[in-house]
């Protein structure tokens, strides 16, 4: 196949095609963080309204809960971390939809780029924010009196965890948002999900509070595993078990939602 | 070397079903280079689906399209690589200036940063942006996100550029602002396919034209042709009272080539003469003594040349304008 100037260009192939996926995925992870500064309000979702819930629980519950051992503040920080990267994931979903919504999406459809860089950008554009708000939340933490109790690299372990969780779960929310194709819909969708796994679950009370017929969902269920692994790292005690159950839930999450992002994005248009 | 192909785009037999819902029933379309088509149809024609499956974003049930002699369903990356197309909504990032989404685009399709800089603002001085290249896009007008979404299809270059009701709900002067820009685009050399519920658009831009209707193409040749075989204009005059629209009927019989038909107080005349005619019966009119009370008269529109094709008129037969509001996105 020849090139000619008013033919354009034919794009290319295989690993050949690796640098336009590389430049695509830039330029589109780019653009979705500029969001962030031209929408202010994507970030204060995601960092106002956990920082009201350490507060709150910090300052007004936090008295009357009662914890196994350590300090309460010990006890939610690793919560609201897991909660902030959980109630995060959703701007995926927003991000997707409104791209779906504005015709975005369907213009990339018919450029010679390479498709795949969409779905890799929003999650990569999606874990840089996850970075920024974990940091923050960390430093919030460390000002009500949150304390790390074993060492930086398990602290820096927990916080990949972390990250890893909430690229897992960017996965699933993708998939609902190209399911719902309209941002506000996206949020309305996602919180009914959400809302069980974030509070019924260790993030702000112990489990063995909560009535019998709950316990075993609220102990085993994703979100709690992954709060019961940062909690060992970040509290100590034995973290191995703990890490290992996180990470395979991350990996069987991506196993199954990826597939199915990549399944809807392309049935999207 | 592969030679240069004589037909732009070439469809056959483009069957698309979405359920039991028959989009496209088998079109065939053929589009020299350098050519303005224009697919004209009412909404739900099967339009922006014929469009979807030349640009490779839709796949067809069955049949072959080609655009620059490439197979849009097995060498679609090559296809993407020589079109250019602005759908019905302007497909632009609200929160990115003007400037951004031009570049955005042009970083997408594979030619160079410093390439992409320079083609965007010379496509913003073109289409009249450059004082707005760093605004948001979201406080642009109708218009003027419609300029950008075109600018955004012409970044790389594409020889065939794919227009989907490029000016549905654009106010008159926007519209008449595109239309030059189309011209200029082939007289660059480009191949334009465009869709639109407008006769005027057709006649104005098209050099060929098929007519589009539940999925199939049920007429084509030139805007001049077509008209000859579907349209005319009628014209209608009122008068006092039913015995004087009879006279008047009378005395302009033979003006015409079809026959005065009178309804109560009201006379019609068809014709394929316009002003001329109009002229010719006034005079006529005049000089018998009579004076008519209103006149009208109804160029051919789309509807009529449903009519005339289908015998049945247009299922939506909706203003356009309002047309455009129905579907919600876009035009605002």
């Amino acid at each position: 196949m020849t090139d000619s100037p008013l033919l354009g260009h034919a794009p290319k192939r295989g690993i050949a095609a690796l640098p336009g996926l590389v430049s695509d995925t830039t330029a589109l992870t780019k653009r979705n963080l500029l969001m962030f500064r031209r929408v202010p309000q994507l970030l204060v979702f995601a960092t106002i309204q956990p920082i009201i819930f350490v507060l709150m629980f910090r300052f007004v519950f936090g008295g009357a809960i009662n914890v196994p051992n350590g300090s309460y503040v010990d006890f939610l920080m690793p919560g609201v971390f897991v909660q902030t990267v959980v109630f995060g994931a959703v701007g995926t979903a927003i991000g997707l939809a409104a791209d779906l919504k504005t015709g975005f999406i369907e213009r990339f459809k018919a450029l010679p780029m390479a498709h795949s860089s969409v779905l890799i950008a929003r999650i990569l554009s999606d874990l840089t924010r996850n970075i920024f708000v974990v940091t923050l939340m960390t430093s919030v933490g460390f000002a009500v009196g949150f304390r790390v109790h074993t060492n930086p690299a398990q602290f820096l372990l927990a916080v990949l965890l972390l990250l890893a969780f909430g690229a897992a779960l960017s996965f699933i929310f993708a998939t609902v948002g190209i399911m719902v194709r309209e941002p506000e819909t996206a949020q309305a969708a996602a919180f009914p999900v959400m809302a069980p796994l974030v509070f019924a679950s260790s993030a702000f009370v112990p489990v063995e509070s909560m009535p019998g017929w709950l316990q075993p969902f609220a102990a085993n269920q994703p979100v709690s595993a992954v709060i019961t692994a940062v909690r060992s790292l970040v509290l100590g005690g034995p973290a191995v078990s703990d890490v290992l159950i996180a990470t395979a839930w991350c990996v069987g999450i991506v196993a199954v939602a990826a597939p199915s992002a990549i399944w809807m994005y392309r049935k999207a248009v | 070397m592969t030679s240069m192909p004589e037909l732009a785009i070439q469809a056959q037999q483009i069957r698309k079903n979405f359920g039991k819902v028959v989009a496209l029933d088998g079109v065939n379309l053929s589009v020299p280079v350098g050519q303005i088509f224009g697919l004209l149809g009412p909404n739900g024609a099967g339009k922006t689906t014929m469009i979807r499956v030349l640009t490779t974003v839709l796949r067809a049930d069955s049949g072959t399209a080609t655009v620059m002699g490439r197979s849009v369903s097995h060498e679609a990356p090559s296809v993407r690589g020589l079109i250019g197309l602005a759908g019905q909504y302007a497909a632009l990032d609200p929160n990115l200036t003007g400037r951004e989404n031009l570049r955005l685009v042009g970083s997408l399709t594979q030619i160079s940063g410093r390439v992409a800089a320079q083609r965007s603002d010379e496509l913003l001085e073109r289409f009249s942006l450059s004082d707005a290249g760093n605004r948001l896009v979201r406080t642009y007008s109708g218009g003027m996100r419609r300029r950008l979404d075109l600018a955004a299809a012409l970044v790389h270059r594409p020889p065939v550029i794919f227009l989907d009701e490029p000016t549905t709900g654009l106010d008159p002067e926007s519209r008449v602002e595109l239309w030059a820009v189309i011209k200029e685009l082939v007289a660059d050399g480009a191949t334009i396919l465009l869709t639109t519920q407008y006769m005027e658009e057709a006649d104005r831009l098209a050099d060929q034209l098929a007519v589009i209707d539940h999925g199939a193409v049920i007429a084509e040749g030139t805007p001049t042709e077509l008209k000859r075989r579907l349209g005319s204009s009628v014209i209608e005059l009122g008068f006092a009272d039913d015995a004087t629209a009879t006279r008047a009927a009378e005395l302009l019989a033979g003006t015409s080539t079809e026959e005065p038909h009178v309804t109560g107080r009201g006379v019609q005349i068809k014709s394929n003469e316009g002003t001329k005619l109009l002229t010719r019966l006034l005079r006529t009119l005049d000089q018998g003594g009579i004076e008519p009370e209103t006149l009208t008269v109804h160029e051919p529109s789309l509807d009529d040349v449903f009519l005339s094709l289908t015998g049945k008129p247009t299922e939506d037969s909706a203003p356009p304008v309002e047309a455009a509001g129905k579907r919600g996105r876009g035009a605002r």
